[in-house]
Order: C-alpha cells, then sequence, then structure tokens
C-alpha cells in the first residue's frame, strides 16, 4: 500500500478546484492506497469541513496565525512534517504561486524527485510517469520520476478522473510547533488590480493584445468576460505598453493556460504567445488583418475591428440568455 | 557585493520545435541567454556598480554554453565559471552541480531567473538555496539590496509581496525586474579577455546516478492545430454564427 499526500491548494478560505481534481486522479489511480488531504493556513475550518467528504481517508490541517500569509520557510517546514509524518510515497501540490515556491523548498529537503507542472499522470509498475510541458508548451514530455517520495505540481484544469471518490475522512487539526529561523519575512502584501476569475482555473479567457490600444480598450473585452464567467488575459505586448497587469500575460514569458474556450482580441498570435495558449481546446479569434498567424490556429475566425466585433458578441449573447 | 549569477543558455524563445527518434533537435536552432537570466545579470551588474564587489557567472551545460556566458561578461560580469555535461540534466543535478561550485566561494548574494524556459521547472535555483542552508525570495520584480539585507517585491499571482531578507540570499528574477543592456561593443571587447574557468559535471558530481530524479522517457509535440474557419457574411450573422458553433458543435458554451 502507498500512501499519497494531497497538499490543499488554499486561497484565502477558498478550496481551488484543483484540490478536489489532485484527489480525484490519486483516488483513481490508488485505489487500494492511503489518501491524505493535508491544508495549511490560517482560519481553516471552512476549508476542513469542505474536504471531509472529498474523498480521502484523512484530513490534516496546521492552522495557525502565522500561516495566515505564505512565509516560505515555514511553509516548507510543516510540509515537510506532513511529508515525514505521512511517509509518503507521492506529494501533490497544485502549480500555483506559494505550492511551486514552496514544492522545490521541499523536494531539496526530501532529497526527492520533482516534476513542475504535471498535467498528465499514470502509475504503472509502482512506478509514476507524469507528462508536463517543455519549451513553454512547444512540446511535451513524458517523465519517470524515481525514488522516494516523488513530487509534483500539478496544472488546474488538467488532471480528469472518472469519477469522484466517495468517502468521509477522519480530521487531525493542529498548531503551528516548529521552530524556524525565517531568512525571509513577507512584510506586506499589496493586492493589484486584476480581474476575479482566476486565469489558470478559467474555463473561458478572452485575451487582448495591443490591438485594444488603451487601458480603457480593455472594457468591451471585460464586458463580454462578465457575460461569460470569463478571466481576462493578455498579450506581453498589451502588458508592456502598460494597458494591463503582468499577472494577466499568457504566453512563454506568462502564465500558460489550457481554457475550454479561448477568445484572442487584437493579438497577432507570435510564437511565444501560442506558447501559453495553444493547447485551450477553442480557440476564437478576432482580428482586422486577415493575415494574423493567430488564424492558423483558431479554430473560428473573425476579420474585423475588435471593438465593433467584441460589443457585438457580448450583446447577442446577452439576448440569447434573455431568450434561453 | 559579491554576486554569483546562474545563467543557462537555453533555445531561442522564436525557436520551432522538432522532434526526431524521441530526441528534440538542436540543428538550425539559435542559443540564447535564458531571458529570465538576463534580468539576473542586469540586476547583478546594476548593484556590483552601485556597491562595489564583484559579478560571477555559473552556468552548466555543453561547451556551446560559453556563447551566453561571453554575452553575460560584455554586459558587465567580471568572471565565470563553466561546468560541461553532454547529457541533459534534471533540475537536482543541475541545482547539484551548481552547489558543488558555489559553496567553495564566498557571496553575499546569488542571482538566478524564475524559471527556464526550456525546462520550465522553477526549481533550480530554489532547490540551490536549500542546498547552501539560506532563503531565497523568488520571482521579484524589484529588488532594493544594501550591505546586510535585501528588500524584494515578489509577484505572486496578481498580488505583490514586499519581503525583506537577511543575506547570503538567492533571488530569482521575474519579468519587469529591470530593462536588460545590450552588449556594447567596448564590453565585448572586453568579455574576450575576462576569465573563464571550465569544471567537468563528472568531476564535479561522480555520483550522477544518485542526484538524478527525472528521467525523461519520451518527448512528443503537441497535436498540430489545424486552421479553422474563417466566418463569413454580415458581421452580425458572423457573430451569431459563432456562437451557434461554440454552442451546438464545441459545446463550450
Ligand atoms: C523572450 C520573449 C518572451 C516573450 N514572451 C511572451 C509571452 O509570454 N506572451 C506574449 O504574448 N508575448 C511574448 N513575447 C512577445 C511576442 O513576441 C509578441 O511581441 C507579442 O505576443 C505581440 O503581442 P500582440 O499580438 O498583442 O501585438 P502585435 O503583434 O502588435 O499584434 C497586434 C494585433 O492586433 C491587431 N489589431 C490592431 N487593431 C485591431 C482592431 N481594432 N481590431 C482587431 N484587431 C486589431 C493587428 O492586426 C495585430 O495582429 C515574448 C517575446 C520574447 C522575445
Ligand atoms: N544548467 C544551468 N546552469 C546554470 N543555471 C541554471 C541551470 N539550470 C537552471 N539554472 C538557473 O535556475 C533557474 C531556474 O531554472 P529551472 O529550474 O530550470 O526553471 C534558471 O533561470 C537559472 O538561473
Amino acid at each position: 500500500m502507498k500512501t499519497w499526500l494531497i497538499i490543499a491548494d488554499v486561497k484565502k478560505d477558498t478550496l481551488r478546484q484543483v484540490t478536489f481534481e489532485m484527489i480525484a486522479k490519486a483516488a483513481e489511480l490508488g485505489a487500494q492506497d492511503r489518501l491524505i488531504v493535508a491544508a495549511l493556513g490560517h482560519g481553516l475550518t471552512p476549508v476542513v469541513n469542505a474536504l471531509e467528504n472529498a474523498g480521502v481517508h484523512e484530513v490534516w490541517a496546521v492552522d495557525d496565525e502565522r500561516l495566515a500569509q505564505y512565509q516560505p520557510e515555514y511553509y516548507a517546514s510543516v510540509i515537510d512534517g506532513f511529508v515525514e509524518k505521512a511517509d509518503a510515497d507521492f506529494v501533490l501540490f497544485a502549480h500555483s504561486a506559494k505550492y511551486r515556491d514552496v514544492a522545490p523548498m521541499v523536494a531539496a529537503r526530501k532529497n526527492a524527485a520533482l516534476a513542475s507542472d504535471v498535467i498528465a499522470m499514470t502509475y504503472e509498475d509502482s512506478q509514476v510517469i507524469v507528462t508536463r510541458p517543455i519549451y513553454a508548451g512547444k512540446a511535451f514530455a513524458k517523465v519517470a520520476l524515481q525514488g522516494k517520495p516523488v513530487m509534483m505540481t500539478v496544472r488546474p484544469n488538467n488532471l480528469v478522473a472518472d469519477q469522484p471518490a466517495t468517502r468521509t475522512a477522519s480530521i487531525n487539526t493542529s498548531a503551528l510547533s516548529t521552530d524556524v529561523t525565517l531568512h525571509t519575512i513577507v512584510q506586506e502584501v499589496v493586492e493589484r488590480a486584476v480581474a476575479d476569475v482566476d486565469l489558470t482555473e478559467a474555463k473561458i479567457i478572452v485575451s487582448g493584445g495591443r490591438g485594444v490600444k488603451s487601458a480603457e480598450g480593455f472594457r468591451p473585452l471585460e464586458e463580454l468576460a462578465k457575460v461569460l464567467h470569463a478571466a481576462v488575459g493578455a498579450s506581453r505586448a498589451a502588458c508592456d505598453a502598460g494597458y494591463c497587469d503582468y499577472a494577466m500575460q499568457i504566453g512563454q514569458t506568462g502564465k500558460v493556460v489550457t481554457s475550454d474556450l479561448y477568445i484572442a482580441c487584437g493579438i497577432s498570435g507570435a510564437i511565444q504567445h501560442l506558447a501559453g495558449m495553444s493547447s485551450s481546446k477553442v480557440i476564437v479569434a478576432i482580428n482586422k488583418d486577415p493575415e494574423a498567424p493567430i488564424f492558423k490556429i483558431a479554430d473560428y475566425g473573425i476579420v474585423g475591428d475588435l471593438f465593433e466585433v467584441v460589443p457585438m458578441l457580448t450583446e447577442q449573447l446577452k439576448q440569447r440568455l434573455v431568450n434561453a | 557585493m559579491d554576486i554569483i549569477v546562474c545563467l543557462k543558455q537555453t533555445f531561442d524563445t522564436e525557436a520551432k520545435i522538432t522532434v526526431k527518434d524521441g530526441v528534440i533537435l538542436e540543428d538550425d536552432v539559435t542559443f540564447i541567454v535564458n531571458p529570465y537570466d538576463e534580468y539576473a545579470i542586469e540586476e547583478a551588474v546594476k548593484w556590483r556598480d552601485e556597491l562595489g564587489g564583484t559579478v560571477t557567472v555559473v552556468s552548466i551545460g555543453k561547451e556551446r554554453a560559453q556563447e551566453a556566458v561571453k554575452t553575460a561578461l560584455a554586459m558587465g560580469a567580471d568572471d565565470a565559471i563553466i561546468v560541461t555535461s553532454d547529457t541533459s540534466l534534471d533540475s537536482s543535478a543541475s541545482a547539484k552541480a551548481l552547489y558543488e561550485v558555489i559553496k567553495e566561494r564566498t557571496f553575499d548574494l546569488i542571482l538566478a531567473g524564475n524559471q527556464s524556459v526550456d525546462q520550465g521547472a522553477s526549481q533550480v535555483a530554489v532547490r540551490l538555496a536549500e542546498m547552501l542552508g539560506i532563503g531565497h525570495v523568488s520571482t521579484v520584480v524589484q529588488l532594493e539590496v544594501s550591505d546586510d539585507h535585501v528588500v524584494a517585491h515578489r509577484d505572486a499571482d496578481g498580488t505583490t509581496e514586499i519581503v525583506k531578507g537577511k543575506l547570503p540570499l538567492v533571488i530569482t528574477a521575474q519579468q519587469g525586474l529591470n530593462e536588460p543592456r545590450y552588449p556594447s561593443l567596448l564590453g565585448i571587447r572586453k568579455a574576450a579577455k575576462k576569465p573563464i574557468e571550465w569544471l567537468s559535471f563528472e568531476t564535479l558530481v561522480p555520483d550522477i546516478a544518485n542526484v538524478s530524479k527525472a528521467k525523461e522517457v519520451e518527448v512528443f509535440l503537441p497535436v498540430a492545430k489545424e486552421a479553422g474557419k474563417i466566418l463569413k457574411g454580415e458581421l452580425a450573422d458572423q457573430v451569431h454564427a459563432l456562437i451557434d458553433h461554440l454552442h451546438a458543435d464545441k459545446k463550450v458554451l
């Protein structure tokens, strides 16, 4: 019997969906194994409640004021403790800002394999084989992970399991006990102005490029996004020009996304941009230049002025929603 | 302020990837300094100029890595160490080699990229910090260095964390940290005379089998996306057709 340790992706006091994707995959691959989900943070009661019936055998939580804000050395120490106590064979993290920072710390401490940004996973002859993008998604590698434990960070929206697991877990909550010297300390957190829907988890993304021409120019895209419950993304040119925050950048040096629907507005389709979005299921391009390379990978293209097309799309969608 | 920069040579971000017999071909590929490492070099040179000291570049890779190293020297780094390895290394092996080189030296600050654009792992620099037993701040977009500490602005998914850290530290650079300079002609000429020390990975890390943890078993390209449909007709009809397709055919709405 193997032990799977899933580190819950806690954002404020909620769980990101990827947590359940990881649990479902672990339950599928390790049907006979021991499944533990562990959360760390502060004010975790709602999180623990949500995990109780998520399909694992045990829920562990370390709830402490000092974990309210991500501090790498506290987090690494607590997670290291989880791995140790579980005697884990497999450790799964979400590929999001804090866990992708802390995972290599724990991997180094445990002298363990770590695969980042995993999009698929199989388990053959007690060896875990993961698929991950290389060259920012221009290619993929299947990687065999060796030793114990093996670790991975998992990209949201990608692991699919046949069915959700049903199980009620035992719960074990404790406080931070370790004494850790901090070399670095997060002193202040500044929220920047970015949209509410999380880019990496979004099912639908409306993305703008240099063609939106100004910060104002993102408004029609935001309107469309609102109707679709979509996140708003951007090309690097739009970020560089100061039309939007860099957190919105999609591509080789930005976020890599795999949405169900990606609507590119005023984006030419440079290879570095395609690297970040071309594995989306359905791509729509709106561009006034019929020669724009984005049309070569788009499922549907509209040649036209985005300031005409996007509001019309929003309007028609609204109409249909009313009629539906 | 003695600063070490970890530099990886990578494929140009424009490069098209071709796979033959399960390996990625390197013919016709232009190699560059990993773009994030360029920010690291720029930042290192800037603080060296302000506070005095040296900038040493360390790179693990094939012999051709010296092209990238020379770019860093031309940008203003003082000297370099290249650890050659002909086999491709996983993150823990690269980190181990960097550790073996760096543990012998005195330094105040290590600058690296937040990820390499080929592996995209964001592991090597953080693993290195752990092996050295020092702290790190990753994905930094603004940095203030003084004698014994730094204040760094860390980019964390739409929020900025302002982090204070005690030196020595590892800092990893995120896009936006600075505007890397182009090497000047004078810089290029000077670089030719700057010292490069060559080491071999095998001597540095004799037990590679124990160090490597991740083995690539297959490399493949994504299924090529075919150009789809350019919609035709009156704009309102195009938009109408688009919604129909997305709803009925693709079921994404
Ligand atoms: C190392 C490196 C890393 C990079 N990383 C990234 C990355 O992560 N992400 C990224 O996106 N880029 C990245 N780039 C930049 C990339 O090469 C392109 O420069 C960038 O993607 C171009 O953005 P764009 O398509 O918005 O702008 P442009 O190429 O200028 O295209 C603008 C498009 O808008 C269209 N347009 C203009 N007005 C309208 C209108 N009114 N209606 C409809 N269409 C209109 C034009 O026809 C044009 O096709 C990187 C580059 C390098 C060198
Ligand atoms: N072979 C290498 N030689 C020197 N530095 C490296 C090497 N590989 C990775 N690094 C450093 O570690 C950073 C993160 O790389 P990675 O973990 O591969 O995403 C890079 O931006 C470099 O600064």
